[in-house]
């Protein structure tokens, strides 16, 4: 990547083109004295979709969670939607704001309603009325196809279920970009697909998406760069029929292999 | 002139009643609010919050109940301040049941999956949002069997303040014990009714610990 080579080095950042929405600059982060980033860098255009891909352990999870910064990176620099990552809580709150989050596990919160978990962050982060956090929510759950499930507890559903209501959660802020993180992993088999299916239909009406996922059908059907990572590092990132017929590191190949062997 | 035991004195028993209730509600009610902060400052991220709240929570626990309220009663009193048998057991009951209570619900605090704070994080609560939202409301089911079996262990707590003279079951015991000289049929009608506060509560946490268990399975 010509673009990544020519910010080695350097601490000036490049003029930013009007359609990047999160760039990383030298981004890296320890955990004691493990790294688990190193040095990266990487930037995501408006309406981009990155699937990135990576033995466990590689950071692929890390780099997307330093992303609203659940985790903090030492150093570098992180840029969402104009917004430096610094310190201060006010930007991290905006950038929060912009960026919706979906996890492994849903972490719906249980003692809420599907729709009270829907209405809980337009209401108590947005501070919108009643009336109009009630009428998104419903709006998001029928976009995943669950409205009659809003009065529910999510112990109640299904898992795949659950993780479309995460989904329809996130979606009610209304965000710039969407962050997955293994969202089918945590799922039976059967249930793939309706949570893959809603993802796609999300694609299609053009959403930012970054996804850490193994499922590499959706990866070719759906993304518009996929990213390999390795002990902390991008190792290669190419369009997916590149990629998957044409992996240029050795580190790539073997991990297709493994993956797409059985 | 010995008294012997009758209605009378079984009376003045029971009527005493009261004030250990009376005592043990404030000692809760106090101890509970500050406990909150407590439970708070001890899974803080600023580390000095943190560290001041375990060192509270190390003290009251790893001194007598007895010498904490010798020590607010005494020390009112050397302090300039002229404090009552009441306020001083009132006091020292709060801050003691605090510590206890803030340990208990630190711990209910931490229950609360790492993943729910993130979920919540990551749709932009802040703190005092995510705690009153998403956090609390969870922990809160997981501490009241251990917050009403702590209750058990705060009525029974109440008995010491018999010795800074406030006027409570304990103390009416005794009380009625220097004017009967019938110690053995006196403390037994005394414990018996500090039992019949506390067995109802002990079977009620034990239920309430089945049914969350129950749920939560």
């Amino acid at each position: 990547m010509a673009l990544a080579d020519d910010l080695k080095g350097t601490t000036v950042p490049r003029p930013m083109e009007k359609d990047v929405i999160i760039r990383m600059e030298g981004v890296q982060k320890w955990y004691d004295s493990f790294q688990v980033l190193k040095n990266i860098d990487l930037d995501v255009h408006r309406g981009e979709r990155i699937v990135i891909c990576g033995p466990s352990g590689s950071g692929k999870s890390t780099l997307i969670r330093c992303i609203n910064q659940l985790e903090r990176h030492q150093e570098g620099r992180i840029t969402v939607n104009g917004v430096e990552l610094g310190a201060h809580h006010r930007q991290l709150d905006v950038v929060r704001r912009e960026v919706g989050m979906v996890f492994q596990q849903f972490n719906l919160f249980p003692h809420l309603t599907v729709l009270q978990n829907c209405m809980l962050a337009p209401l108590k982060v947005r501070g919108l009325p009643k009336a109009e956090a009630k009428a998104i929510a419903m709006k998001y759950l029928e976009r995943v196809r669950i409205p009659e499930q809003a009065d529910k507890y999510p112990g109640q559903l299904s898992g795949g279920q659950q993780q479309r209501v995460a989904i329809a959660r996130a979606l009610c802020m209304n965000p710039q970009v969407m962050l997955f993180d293994e969202p089918t992993s945590a799922l039976d088999p059967e249930m793939v697909k309706e949570v893959l299916d809603t993802m796609i239909s999300l694609a299609e009406d053009g959403m930012t998406m970054l996804c850490v996922t193994h499922e590499m059908g959706f990866a070719k059907s759906v993304a518009h760069r996929v990213i390999f990572m390795d002990r902390g590092e991008i190792v290669e990132q190419n369009t997916p029929e590149e990629f998957f017929t044409n992996p240029r590191s050795e580190r790539t190949r073997t991990f297709l292999g493994q993956i797409l062997s059985h | 002139m010995i008294r012997s035991f009758g209605y009378n004195e079984f009376l003045f028993l029971l009527s005493a009643v009261q004030w250990t209730l009376a005592l043990s509600a404030i000692a809760f009610l106090g101890g509970a609010t500050v406990g909150l902060f407590v439970a708070l400052g001890r899974t803080s991220t600023i580390k000095p919050v943190r560290l001041a709240t375990t060192g509270y929570i190390q003290i009251f626990q790893g001194t007598p109940l007895l010498m904490q309220l010798f020590l607010v009663f005494f020390g009112a009193t050397v302090l300039g301040f002229d404090i009552n048998p009441w306020a001083a057991a009132a006091l020292g009951l709060t801050l003691n049941a605090s510590a206890f209570l803030g340990e208990i619900w630190r711990g209910c605090i931490q229950a609360v999956p790492r993943g729910q704070w993130e979920a919540g994080s990551a749709l932009g609560l802040r703190y005092p949002g995510l705690m009153r939202y998403v956090v609390l409301p969870q922990a809160v089911k997981i501490a009241v069997p251990p917050t009403v079996g702590y209750l058990v262990q705060l009525i029974k707590g109440t008995s010491l303040a018999a010795i800074i003279g406030f006027t409570e079951l304990t103390r009416a015991g005794q009380i009625v014990n220097n004017a009967t000289f019938q110690p053995f049929l006196v403390f037994s009608i005394v414990a018996a009714l500090y039992f019949l506060m506390c067995w109802p509560l002990s079977l009620l946490s034990a239920r309430l610990e089945q049914r969350y268990a129950a749920r939560s399975r």
